[in-house]
């Protein structure tokens, strides 16, 4: 291949930001945060390029990279691009460049702020492009390393915690997964992604997998499931996101939030669901449980909260557990006596514009979070507040457009992905869709509770003392991301023109065993 | 009786042997200590010379060979025991045998 | 050029009042005049794009005229929008337009201290163009993404006065509550996409509303025996039962009266509150899908009557007990909403929008009386704080007196009284059962005899407090708009009286008029002006015949059956029900969901956590007295053992040789003693 490699320039670009702002040692704090945006903005524009470029007609990966790497292991450095990567990557150069604004007034070390991020950046963009296990992996785990730091050294008061309990808990389910893929590896002596799901979808991944005791594809595929299931996070495996996504500082909660809970997501999407078909139709049945046990009790369970971050948090479990209970009820219908062909395209494609969608909706309200934090002594308790909006008309119209494109308005972002997620769950397991609603009537409960409580009644508790206008550059975190929710509410066709040949692949292929 | 002149050789170097030993154990003064060892070692080259000379097979020159390879040994042992001697003088202004145990352990 | 409003262009209708709202939205604070004028204008090109709409519409009634286009691909097909153009369609737009017409500009004058007057205006905008949208949308998925609109807006605007914590909280009550109908018709749009494939009403035959969908959704059966039909009717229906504030989901509307009052009159009493009528209407080929099928346990409509008919006599009980003038009106929009459904669920679904019509003339007519009372009385709300008003108010005390008397149905003059006309004959039609029409027939009393009282309470009399005693006539921009609402209250009525039903015609698409002569129904038209008469004359001989003197006197009813008037004051404790089932569950759901996040699941993982410790724990144990403490002891013994060696390590050159000696003697004896072997 000799063509232009634009998608090793969109993975290292921000890494070789990361080593110029290492070694610019005498670089003034906002030298570094200018240096820190130009290169995270590098993704938007060389994503936007690759948009651009992109044959939406075509199925299957484009602007492949392959050049043999470890040639003993069998180990390719292989990079390729299809609509869920490209709106992945899309979404991290939107989220990253906002993530950086708001934390524009970090008090300490621009500069290691920088670096991490960027690294965290790379790492992710890295998960979302990279086609074979080996590498793939490399990043999935570069990319704690960063946040951990990030989180540990700018994060609250009892971000040691949560940076350990974050960083533990993720590589306790990756190791499983690395175990599982070592099984994979040694049975079939490849880890590339598109040869395995081959292979998968042939029967003859569980059947080499199988050669070494019976049990062996299940056990494999429970390793593998673990990993991702951490990541998401599904239900129950939830526990770490409230303290971490707290604990971090804005623009790394929005960062997690925005892209890395994407992460998993795409993991299911891209290793797990092509790689185990039947056995995650097995276990569908139970999966979707959980799944709705995270839209319900999350939702609930946020409506107890009393940490604004927290209860942010938790409706990040909500939604993401809507991507991944479309896409248990697609795999519950795989094989099914019903056809349910344009059923599982719509949950399919629910599941990656909801992805984005989320992604911009949750950073923008930890983006407005942080700032009434920063404003208020770092207070962020729900009872702290009242009146805000009296005192900060515009920043009130802004979270309250955050606000509901969170809980599905139409109109705004939000609601296209859930609509076709409801809509194709209904049509594979009715029954989820009519629990799942539960979700979403608890999800406007507590998101109205939260503004009402900040933003309405007389001025009260942190707010008497004022509340300085938003500055230019919270103004650049905030303006980009509600932009983005009015376009894709009212043309979805953006991003649906993307991921639609994908879909229609997928939602062809479902009469696997 | 009589002896065959293998028996007598053999005699003679077992007389020899026992001077040297004798010398070696009982002298204190370290240089006539060496003197003794070799005087141990002449007795076993004569051993090889008389079993060559007199031996059931003889066979070219290996009896003199061994010989002349024990000889250039016994030099260097005589070289490297007169260095050692030199450096014990050195460090006790004697050559007693009997007072160099630094190195007990 | 009103002539040339076709399908495809009415999306201009709504599209208008939205780029008002986008103007007003953007406008700064000072910039009153340009939010309001732009409001303003925007609607009045959009009712006259309406009239030109109605016109298209007319020329073939029948005729669904409309315009689809893929909104954005899905799979190998897309989804898709579109607008249409129908009698119905084009009615409702009139009347939005031109009701929304008149109370914008009588909040010019309403709104005219508030400090928020351009955002005011954008809301409105906003309202009217979901609501415009909602009314020419031709896709299930379209109206429903403008409901929600309409509901953000109605929100917004409930809690307008948002640093009065009553109004925020009202706000937020009205949407959830309406959020709670809204997922049934959630899940009942995605039954009706997954089981048609469409969502498009009309489609060139391949629309929900066509034959061949609705021949496939009968069909079909599901839970209970019920038709598929059945069921996404009935799931739609819950949809219409929290937006039109009908039982269970009533007890938000008359929360919402928190808002200022020209809210109160556009959206909660003239268009919004009427969409779920409108939209059952709307999807009413849907909802009568099932009737030809016999066997089955329950059609769709049957539950609309019923659910109809307990929100009519319901608002109607409740508004009895109330003393707020906006909260009696709130009741009594319940209670005529109620009669919507009920003429929808006995199968006439053009009395129940006839009535939507000539209600939404009238109700504006008297929510905008009210507020020009509150106008005029600084805020004052309190009936029995009021009095008297009828002499400095008497733009207002006439047309308000016109807008009861056609919510009343007094007869033959006012529109109130043909559209309730049409509702009782259609009930008196229902086979199924006469329920239905006694229920009708005890609100009408109930009707007559609350706003009687509220007449007699709030214009006779003296007055009972300070603000009463100085009330001014409002400025014209608001008495303007009350008397053309009025004559509308009266001559809307002759559109659709039995004798010339040109808007049932038009509606049901024909184009030639059956009239009946008046006498054919005159024994229910009688019953009925007599149970009006009953109502006015006892709410005359209470409340009218012996005003109230002071503020605080006993109400008349009060005195006769105090338990009963408070239970109707506590409005029959709904709102207590609720908190204490729907809210304590929820409370509980929420406390039980936080709890197993910090109890069970966080629990585990802490145990696994202290299990991973103390695994550390015995680990480290284990490498200290068994790894390290071995190698330490075995090193100790030999280092032990080399010290005790090294004393025979003497130093002494003669012991070694010696040693030697011994050695090479013994070697040599057992040489010999072996024999040489």
């Amino acid at each position: 291949m000799t063509k232009f490699p634009l998608l090793s320039l969109l993975v290292f670009t921000p890494c070789i930001g990361a080593a110029v702002l290492a070694i610019t040692r005498r670089a003034s704090a906002s030298v570094a945060r200018v240096l820190t945006l130009l290169f995270s903005l590098s993704t938007l524009g060389l994503g936007l390029v690759a948009a651009a470029s992109f044959d939406p007609t075509r199925t299957g990966m484009q602007w492949i990279e392959q050049h043999t790497w470890i040639e003993a292991l069998n180990v390719h450095y292989r990079l390729g691009l299809d609509g869920l990567s490209l709106v992945l990557v899309l979404l991290t150069g939107v989220v990253s460049p906002t993530a950086l604004l708001a934390s524009w007034r970090i008090k300490s070390s621009a500069r290691a702020f920088g670096a991490l991020f960027l690294l965290l950046q790379s790492a992710a963009i890295g998960v979302f492009l990279a086609l074979d296990f080996f590498h793939w992996f490399v990043f999935w785990e570069l990319s704690l390393i960063p946040a951990f730091f990030l989180i540990k050294l700018w994060g609250g008061p009892a971000a040691t915690r949560a940076a350990y309990q974050f960083v533990i808990y993720t590589i306790g389910g990756s190791a499983f997964m690395l175990l599982g893929f070592a099984a994979i590896f040694a049975a079939t002596g490849t880890l590339d992604f598109i040869r395995l799901a081959q292979e998968a979808a042939d029967g003859a991944l569980a059947e080499s997998l199988a050669r070494a005791g019976g049990w062996w594809p299940t056990a494999v595929f429970l390793g593998v499931l673990l990993g991702l299931a951490v990541k998401v996070p599904l239900f129950p495996f939830h526990t770490w996101l409230p303290s971490t996504y707290a604990e971090a500082p804005t623009g790394v909660s929005m960062f997690l939030t925005g892209v890395m809970s994407k992460m998993g997501v795409y993991g299911f999407l891209r290793i797990l669901w092509p790689l185990f078909p039947a056995q995650l139709h097995a276990v569908s049945g139970v999966l979707l449980w959980l799944a709705l046990g995270g839209v319900v009790l999350g939702a609930f369970a946020a409506m107890r909260q009393t940490d604004l971050k927290r209860m942010i948090a938790y409706s990040s479990i909500n939604h993401l557990s809507y991507c991944l209970l479309a896409l248990f009820a697609v795999s519950a219908a795989t094989g099914g006596p019903k056809p349910a062909a344009h059923a599982a395209a719509a949950a399919l494609s629910g599941t990656i514009l909801q992805m984005f969608n989320h992604g911009i909706s949750a950073a923008a309200l930890f983006a407005c979070v942080g700032m009434i934090e920063s404003r208020c002594d770092g207070r962020r308790g729900l009872h702290d507040f009242g009146g805000l909006r009296t005192v900060a008309p515009v920043f009130a119209g802004l979270t309250g457009i955050a606000m509901f494109s969170s809980l599905g308005l139409p109109g705004l972002n939000g609601f296209v992905g859930e609509f076709l997620i409801f809509r194709g769950v209904f049509g594979l397991a009715p029954w989820a869709a009519a629990i799942a609603t539960l979700g979403l009537l608890a999800t406007a409960v507590f998101l109205l509770t939260f503004w009402q409580r900040v933003f309405h009644g007389p001025a009260r508790g942190a707010t008497t003392a004022g509340f300085a206008a938003l500055s230019g550059v919270e103004y650049a975190t905030l303006v980009p991301l509600v932009a983005l929710m009015f376009i894709l509410g009212i043309w979805p066709q953006l991003l649906a023109r993307l991921i639609n040949p994908l879909i229609t692949t997928w939602a062809g292929h479902l009469n696997l065993p | 009786m009589s002896l065959s002149p293998l028996q007598l050789c053999l005699l003679f170097s077992s007389a020899l042997f026992c001077v040297g030993l004798i010398g070696a154990l009982a002298r204190s003064n370290t240089i006539l200590v060496l003197l003794g060892v070799e005087l141990m070692l002449n007795a076993a080259n004569i051993n090889f010379i008389a079993f060559w000379r007199f031996g059931p097979a003889p066979s070219p020159a290996t009896g003199v060979m061994f010989v002349v390879f024990s000889i250039a040994v016994a030099a260097a042992e005589a070289a490297v025991g007169l260095a050692l001697v030199i450096a014990i003088y050195r460090h006790q202004k004697n050559i007693r045998l009997q007072e160099a145990v630094r190195l007990k352990g | 050029m009103l002539m040339s409003v076709t399908a495809a262009h009415v999306w201009l209708i709504p599209a208008l009042p939205l780029l008002a709202a986008g103007i007003g939205a953007l406008t700064p604070r000072v910039g009153r005049r340009l939010a309001a004028g732009a409001a303003i204008v925007a609607l009045a090109v959009s009712f006259l794009l309406s009239c030109g709409a109605l016109v298209t519409a007319l020329a073939d009634p029948a005729a669904h005229l409309v315009h689809n286009f893929a909104w954005f691909d899905l799979g190998d097909s897309a989804v898709r929008l579109g607008w249409l153009l129908d009698p119905l369609t084009a009615f409702m737009c009139v009347m939005v337009t031109f009701v929304g017409l008149l109370i914008f500009i009588f909040s010019t004058g309403y709104m005219h201290e508030d400090a928020n007057f351009t955002r005011f205006f954008c809301f409105l905008s906003l309202f009217a163009a979901a609501m415009l949208g909602l009314i020419v949308a031709n896709s299930l998925l379209l109206l429903f993404i403008c409901w929600e609109l309409v509901g953000l807006a109605s929100y917004l605007l409930i809690g307008f006065w948002f640093h009065k914590p009553e109004a925020a909280a009202a706000g937020k009550k009205a949407f959830i509550t309406t959020r709670i109908g809204d997922l049934g018709l959630l899940l009942g749009m995605v039954w009706l996409y997954d089981a048609t494939g469409s969502l498009l009403f009309y489609d060139g035959g391949n629309g929900v509303l066509e034959t061949n969908a609705l021949g496939a959704l009968t069909a079909q059966f599901t839970i209970g025996g019920l038709a598929v039909s059945t069921a996404i009717g009935l799931l739609i229906f819950c949809g219409a039962v929290g937006k039109s504030g009908q039982f269970p989901l009533h007890v938000w509307l008359p929360d919402a009266m928190e808002g200022p009052t020209p809210v109160s009159a556009l959206i909660h009493a003239a268009t919004m509150v009427a969409a779920g009528v409108f939209l059952v209407a709307r999807v009413y080929p849907l909802m009568t899908a099932d009737l030809p099928l016999t066997g089955v346990p329950l059609h769709a409509l049957t539950v609309v009557a019923a659910i109809g008919a307990i929100t009519a006599l319901l608002g109607a009980v409740i508004a009895v007990g109330q003393s707020d003038i906006k909260r009696i009106l709130a009741f009594s929009t319940v209670s005529q909403l109620g009669y919507m459904m009920l003429a929808l669920g006995v199968g006439s679904w053009v009395a129940a929008i006839f009535h939507l019509l000539t209600h939404a003339f009238f109700k504006a007519l008297l929510f905008l009386g009210a507020g020009s009372v509150i106008h005029a009385a600084h805020h004052e709300q309190d009936i029995r704080r009021l009095g008297g008003l009828r002499r400095p108010l008497r733009v207002t005390f006439a047309t308000f007196a016109i807008g009861m008397m056609a919510l009343a149905g007094v007869p033959f003059l006012f529109s109130g009284f043909w559209s309730k006309e049409a509702i009782l004959h259609a009930a008196h039609g229902w086979t199924v059962s006469p329920l239905p029409l006694y229920v009708a027939l005890a609100g009408v009393v109930l009707t007559a005899f609350y706003m009687t009282r509220l007449v007699a309470e709030t214009f006779f009399g003296t007055p009972r407090s300070e603000t009463a005693e100085h009330a001014h006539e409002s400025p014209a921009t608001m008495t303007v708009p009350l008397v053309v609402l009025a004559i509308f209250a009266i001559l809307l009525g002759f559109l659709g009286t039995p004798a010339w039903p040109w808007l049932q015609a038009r509606l049901e698409g024909r184009t030639e008029i059956h009239g009946h002569s008046l006498a054919d129904g005159a024994g229910l038209m009688g019953l009925s002006i007599v149970l009006v008469a009953l109502g006015i004359g006892a709410g005359w001989a209470l409340y009218g015949r012996r005003p109230r003197a002071r503020a605080a006197a006993t109400d008349p009813i009060e005195g006769r059956a105090p338990k009963l008037f408070h239970a109707l004051r506590q409005r029959l404790g709904f709102d207590e029900l609720y908190a204490a089932t729907v809210g304590r569950i929820s409370d509980g759901l929420a406390a039980l969901a936080d709890w197993l996040d910090r109890s069970v699941w966080d629990g585990t993982i802490r145990f696994l956590a202290r299990l991973g410790v103390f695994a550390g724990v015995v680990n480290r144990e284990a490498d200290e007295d068994v790894i390290n403490g071995g190698f330490d002891a075995g090193s100790e013994g030999l280092r032990r053992g080399a010290n005790a060696y090294s004393h025979a390590q003497t130093g002494d050159a003669h012991g070694y040789l010696r040693v030697v000696a011994i050695g090479f003697v013994m070697l040599v004896l057992v040489v010999m003693l072996g024999g040489g072997r």
